[in-house]
């Protein structure tokens, strides 16, 4: 048992939280005011080298380990929600699948851009009449000559905008009257190929979340990812990388509606003291601090676990499942803590409550976390 | 070139500070590299990537501060050295500045670069005692520096005005706020800065004799400011304001 980080990571987590405070948390409130996507961070961080992260060197990657992508989440949801799930999405998302089920030239053409942050990252998977059960995809590729011929549509898609391709699932056959789902890859500037970007969210303003529109869009064979048929198991094992991130994204925001919370209460004076001498915020503030320790935690053992090469699908459903419903009672409370104050966007915390709530729906819904417990507990 | 820094691990200020049997409490601090010698690293290796050459980062501290050396090398320093002062009880300003001249002695230099202070003490002293030790001339507090084949040209604040100064290598400056932005660290950085080469020299490496570097210094107490008591705003006519705040200032500060 050893509970120190490496000096790497220990180093990776100093950078990212100095750059965090420095270059992304000054103008996260107008970002999120003005729903503009954090362009200049994102340069910024690939000069960085950090938009690769965890790949390999050779694919223009950083070689480093899962925990230290758990790290650079944490820090940079802690400055800015939309900052975190974008740089999330991109790597486990966007670059994951590449790097899984890629073949060396697809690794080449498309993980590299994703590396170096000269392209986003982005995966469709949800459509409108896909969601938890993703598995009734309706969207469909046939084969004809050596072309897929792509029609249907996908919904809530991070990063598509900003993405030079991504990879999509679709129906590919019908054997036996079972659904036969791959995931091809898909440049979007492809003819019949429409990302559109104008939802109205709750939270997360300035990330991007896209519809897309697949009408007729063709593609070479080869852009198949991975094997035809296996594209459910394929992103099962993707959204299993993708819990850890948006994981660690939950204790990021969860830190920074504590870190208010915790000095607000320290200032704000009502019946003669300070609120944190009343036990009953005390108790509040007790809470929060012990959530996020059990949820960074959990986060950081599902990682650990990941770069062992161990199996981690309980662990990381667990991760992000207690990770996202702490974060979202932490916010809760944060709010409170701030009485009227925390209603209002100058302080903040209001942003971090919008923003929380999508942790407990992306990569699968609290729901669904628990279902996959419960299949690997043996129910 | 051969440029180096010297740079020391301090306790963060924007960090809580505890005190514990007469000094700080080591477990309770985090730890970084003085801001001001983050200006030295920095602008070390911009010189070096534009005149070529290598730096050395050195420090005299304990193991613990191969940490700040490690991440000057993730900044792109290409050595570093540990002088572990470990077995030392008390060390002060003399103490370092003469470890460090005779660590200097010899090597071969063109620059030194330093902070202009160390925000845990705050003295400003080594890099000035250090020039003195090995008799080479020495800038503080510089803003921006030019050089020339051995000609320098520095540019140096002085309680906000500006001094120009020209000099020539081998010289010792120290940096202040303005000199450059210190960069980030990058990935790759971090990933290669355990494979660059960090040396540890005890003591005895380099002949030094505990009494010869004896501080001078002796520290009697280290305790916190008081705390800030939260101030008083008075209200009502101009006058009888007045005459409150005089009032006050007699019975309350006690300063008239
Ligand atoms: C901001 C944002 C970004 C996103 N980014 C992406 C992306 O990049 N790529 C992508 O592919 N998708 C993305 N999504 C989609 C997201 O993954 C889905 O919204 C999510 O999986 C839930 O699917 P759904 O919205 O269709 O809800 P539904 O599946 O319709 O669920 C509705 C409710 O029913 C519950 N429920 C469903 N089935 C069961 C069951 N069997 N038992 C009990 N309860 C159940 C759910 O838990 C939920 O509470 C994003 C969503 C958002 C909001």
């Amino acid at each position: 048992m050893n509970y120190a980080l490496t000096d790497e990571q220990a180093m990776i987590q100093k950078m990212m939280k100095e750059f965090a405070d420095e270059e992304v948390a000054p103008g996260a409130e107008q970002r999120d005011k003005d729903k503009a996507f954090p362009l200049e961070i994102f340069k910024k961080l690939g000069k960085l080298g950090i938009m690769g992260l965890p790949f390999p060197e050779q694919y223009g990657g950083g070689g480093a380990d899962t925990i230290s992508f758990a790290i650079a989440v944490e820090e940079l949801s802690r400055a800015c929600g939309s900052t975190g799930i974008t740089y999330s999405a991109h790597v486990s998302l966007g670059g994951a699948p590449l790097y899984l089920f890629g073949t060396e030239e697809q690794k080449e053409k498309y993980l590299v851009p994703i590396c170096t942050g000269e392209s986003f990252g982005a995966f469709g998977l949800t459509e409108p009449n896909a969601g938890s059960d993703a598995g009734g995809t309706q969207t469909t590729a046939k084969l004809e000559g050596d072309q897929w011929v792509i029609n249907g549509s996908k919904c809530y898609i991070t990063n598509a905008s900003y993405a030079k391709h991504l990879a999509l699932t679709a129906i590919t056959g019908n054997e036996h009257g079972k659904k036969e789902i791959s995931a091809i890859i898909v440049p979007t500037d492809a003819k019949g190929f429409t990302v559109i970007d104008n939802y109205e969210k709750l939270g997360l303003h300035s990330s991007n979340t896209t519809e897309l529109v697949i009408d007729g869009v063709t593609v070479p064979k080869e852009n198949l990812l991975g094997k035809q048929g296996e594209g459910f198991k394929q992103f099962l094992i993707t959204l299993d990388g993708g819990r850890i991130g948006i994981g660690a994204m939950a204790v990021g925001i969860a830190q920074a509606a504590y870190d208010r919370a915790l000095a607000y209460a320290n200032e704000r004076k009502q019946f003669g003291s300070t609120l944190s001498k009343f036990q009953a915020i005390q108790f509040k503030l007790a809470d929060m601090a012990m959530k996020i320790e059990l949820a960074r935690n959990m986060v950081y053992k599902a990682a650990w676990l990941k770069d062992q090469g161990k199996k981690f699908s309980k662990e990381a459903a667990m991760a992000k499942l207690y990770a996202s419903e702490s974060c979202m009672q932490i916010c809760s409370e944060a709010v409170q803590i701030h009485g009227g104050y925390g209603y209002m966007r100058d302080y903040q915390v209001e942003r971090f409550f919008r923003d929380a709530k999508l942790t407990e729906i992306g990569e699968g819904t609290s729901e669904v976390q628990r279902m996959v417990i419960a299949r690997e507990i043996g129910c | 070139m051969n440029l180096f820094v010297i740079l020391k691990r301090t306790f963060d200020t924007e960090e809580k500070i505890s005190i514990a049997n007469g000094a700080i409490a080591h477990d309770s601090a985090e730890y970084i590299i003085n801001p001001y010698d983050e200006y030295a690293i920095e602008e070390a290796i911009t010189l070096r990537d534009t005149h070529g050459g290598e730096v050395t980062v050195v420090t005299v501290g304990t193991e613990e501060s191969e940490k700040e050396l490690r991440t000057a090398l993730a900044m792109g320093a290409d050595k570093a050295v540990l002088i572990d002062a470990e077995e030392l009880d008390h060390s002060d300003q003399f103490t370092t500045a003469a470890i460090l001249a005779t660590y200097f002695k010899e090597q071969e230099f063109d620059l030194i670069l330093g902070g202009n202070v160390a925000i845990d003490n705050g003295t400003g002293q080594v890099g000035p005692r250090l020039a003195e030790l090995l008799d080479i001339p020495q800038v503080t507090t510089i803003t921006k520096l030019e050089i020339n084949g051995t000609d320098v040209k520095i540019e140096r604040d002085v309680e906000g005005d500006v001094e120009k100064i020209e000099t020539s290598l081998p010289l010792l400056v120290t940096a202040q706020q303005g000199l450059n932005e210190p960069r980030y660290p990058s990935l790759p950085g971090i990933m290669k800065a355990k494979k660059k080469p960090l040396e540890t020299l005890e003591l005895d490496d380099l002949d030094i004799d505990e009494d010869d570097v004896e501080a001078k210094t002796k520290t009697i107490e280290v305790y916190l400011p008081a705390k800030k008591e939260a101030g008083k705003i008075l209200s009502g006519e101009l006058n009888d304001q007045v005459k409150e705040l005089v009032s006050l200032l007699r019975s309350e500060a006690k300063v008239i």
